[in-house]
């Protein structure tokens, strides 16, 4: 069965003919496209003119909050819950309660950290038209590429293909879904 | 593509205007993948007969640990003073080998150090397996395994609460959220080249199985942006984390009254010994592996070289703690923290102490030498010795200080039961059947990272001027 276009694809060799192409495709002003590499191309980000990355937001809020709940529950169980002098320390010893919450201030942060990087990535999302290109295979071993979705307002199917060639791509297709 | 091969000799030799190359044999991105993937393809004939040696000294565990439950901890050489053998030696002993694999994710990410990328995956693979084996030594240590659960705090039927002014519950703590951070981390890293590993699966259970795991990626550079930042937060809170880890098992020790344990050095003390113990054990380990698993283009005679070195550096920190223990108990006048002391080296535990010191201070002192340190064999040996002596720094910690307390009266010789034997000898059972388990599924070394750094991962990279440089590398390096 045929569908409708879904999305362009274009392959690349190399890390440097990626990172000129995606500043070509950044400068048409595209806007639901995205390069796909075996490992995080270094400054690519600013070659496909794309912000900075909210992760820490979500780490920062989660830290903060693990380690508040840590030291509130322990403040809570000595004082309130259970208060028994123990070798003659004070109900709120507040010194000993610190490496407790700063241990589940990093557990929260970690916890936070992956799966905010997952939600915001919007994964895991096993179904994706691209993963019906068998070229598309070696985006995670040795080749780069450049998506463009068909839903971009700029996109127009094989002149878009066009595009991508005349950047020096080794090879476009059109990925139907 | 034209890529230059580079040679052992390249590597070693040490320049000032490049840095020196991290993969070796003139690999391109596909051939890395290749490398790294051949011993999943094709473990070998040496996998089989080592996993059924690993699994048999599992089943040492758990006949071990079965009797102690059916009988308790009776069974084990404890007496009264020693209460503490070797269950809290083999815990702080395993727990010490986790902190290098920390140290190499998480601390040298920090640092920028890109040597890391060629043994950081193993080596955190390690730090999970020796936190597995030593969260199962306090486990089992409590004696009525069935009500581990007070040390949680549960609401209970007996409203009672665990107490949190206690360093052995920062301890439960400390070491189950490190488990738990540390098996996050390594998650993270694994993402990418389990879609690697999908993505050139042959079979169709491989590839749902890695696809599964690998979460539907498609290294999207969206993606890899939030998911680079992820990772240096991890790492950022995991450097902290695995310093703060063997600094509250240090206070299970420091906290208490007792002389050669009441003392302030301990945090900074156990954190140096833990990462000499874990870089002993990263050796033993990648050392054989390289060489059954080809992976010698990628960990390579400098990353062996650079482990070495660390080890120098905390074996010699480790030294210095030793001395400036004896340097405080003379200079505090203190007669019971002088006896304790002076009773370490030459009282009746005398052969432990003097294990302790040959083997963590005196042999790492080789590696001064460029030629003993680059010897893989050398290292190997020496790696050995590293790991028998910081099980001795424990055993002499734990054992010595309590065998000869405050009352003379009480005073006893420990020695273990064959009991404390076959669980010490068990927990690298399940050690090496996780290790083994590990390399036999999972991508030992981190595809993904080791490819950002080759030369052609840079985009500003050009291949015909580096060509023409490393060439004459090779020139130079072939002359020598």
């Amino acid at each position: 069965m045929v569908g409708k276009p879904s999305v362009a694809l274009a392959e690349f060799d190399t890390a440097g003919e990626i990172y000129h192409a995606c500043e070509h495709v950044r400068d048409a002003g595209f806007s639901r496209w995205d390069a796909h590499t075996p490992f995080p191309v270094h400054g690519l980000d600013k070659a496909m003119g794309i912000g900075r990355s909210r992760v820490p937001w979500i780490a920062l809020v989660c830290g903060f909050t693990g380690a508040g709940l840590a030291f509130w529950l322990q403040a809570w169980v000595h004082s309130s819950a259970y208060p028994l002098v123990i070798n003659a320390k004070p109900y709120m010893s507040w010194q000993a309660y610190i490496p407790v919450t700063f241990e589940v201030g990093v557990l929260f942060t970690a916890l936070g950290t992956l799966i905010g990087m997952l939600a915001l990535n919007r994964l895991p999302q096993h179904y994706n038209s691209l993963f019906k290109s068998a070229r598309f295979e070696r985006s995670t071993d040795d080749k780069f590429f450049i998506s463009i979705a068909a839903d971009d307002p700029r996109f127009q199917g094989e002149e878009t293909l066009r595009f991508l060639q005349g950047l020096g791509a080794s090879h476009v297709e059109l990925i139907e879904d | 593509m034209a890529t230059t091969v580079y040679t052992e000799a390249d590597q070693l030799e040490e320049r000032l205007d490049q840095r020196a190359p991290l993969v070796l044999g003139g690999n391109d991105f596909h051939s890395v993948t290749e490398l790294v993937a051949r011993p999943i393809d094709r473990p070998g004939n040496m996998w089989w007969p080592a996993f059924l040696v690993s699994l048999t000294l599992l089943g040492v565990y758990g006949v071990a640990v079965a009797y102690l439950v059916w009988e308790g901890v009776g069974i084990w050489g404890l007496n009264n003073p020693v209460d503490w053998g070797w269950a809290i030696v083999n815990f702080v002993f395993w727990v010490g080998i986790g902190h290098a694999g920390t140290l190499i994710s998480a601390i040298l990410f920090l640092f920028r150090q890109k040597w890391r990328t060629g043994i950081n995956r193993a080596a955190e693979a390690m730090t999970l397996f020796a936190v597995a084996c030593a969260l199962s030594f306090p486990t089992i240590h409590v004696g009525r395994v069935w009500l581990l659960y007070w040390v949680f705090p549960i609401p209970n039927q007996m409203a009672a609460w665990p107490n949190f002014r206690s360093p052995l519950l920062w301890d439960v703590f400390a070491v189950s959220i490190y488990g738990t951070v540390s098996l996050l981390f390594w998650y993270t890293g694994l993402i990418p080249d389990l879609a690697t590993m999908r993505d050139r699966a042959k079979g169709a259970l491989a590839r749902k199985l890695y696809g599964f795991f690998a979460l539907g990626w498609r290294g999207s550079q969206r993606h890899w942006q939030n998911y680079e930042s992820a990772y240096l937060i991890l790492a950022g809170v995991s450097t902290p984390l695995v310093l703060s880890v063997h600094t509250i098992v240090s206070f299970d020790f420091a906290v208490s009254q007792i002389p050669g344990w009441h003392t302030t050095i301990f945090p900074p003390y156990f954190v140096a010994g833990a990462i000499f113990s874990g870089f002993g054990m990263v050796l033993t380990l990648l050392i054989p592996s390289r060489i059954i698993f080809g992976l010698k283009d990628l960990i390579t005679v400098r990353h062996i070289e650079n482990m070495a070195k660390i080890c120098l550096l905390t074996g010699t920190m480790v030294g210095y703690a030793y001395a400036m223990e004896f340097f405080i108990a003379w200079y505090s006048g203190n007669p019971y923290e002088s006896f304790a002391f002076f009773n370490r080296a030459f009282g009746p535990y005398s052969w432990a102490y003097w294990t302790m010191i040959s083997c963590n201070v005196i042999s790492p002192q080789f590696f001064w030498f460029k030629k003993l340190r680059t010897n893989p064999l050398f290292v190997f040996i020496i790696s050995i010795f590293i790991n028998i002596g910081m099980w001795f720094e424990r055993f002499v910690i734990a054992v010595t200080s309590l065998a000869t307390d405050f009352l003379p009266s009480s005073w006893d010789y420990y020695s273990p039961t064959i009991w404390d034997v076959a669980s010490f000898i068990g927990s690298f059972g399940l050690f090496f059947t996780l290790f083994t388990l590990f390399v036999r599924f999972v991508p030992m070394v981190a595809i993904a990272e080791v490819k950002t750094v080759m030369p052609q991962a840079d985009p500003h990279h050009h291949p015909a001027a580096a060509s023409k440089h490393g060439a004459t590398v090779a020139a130079r390096g072939g002359a020598h």
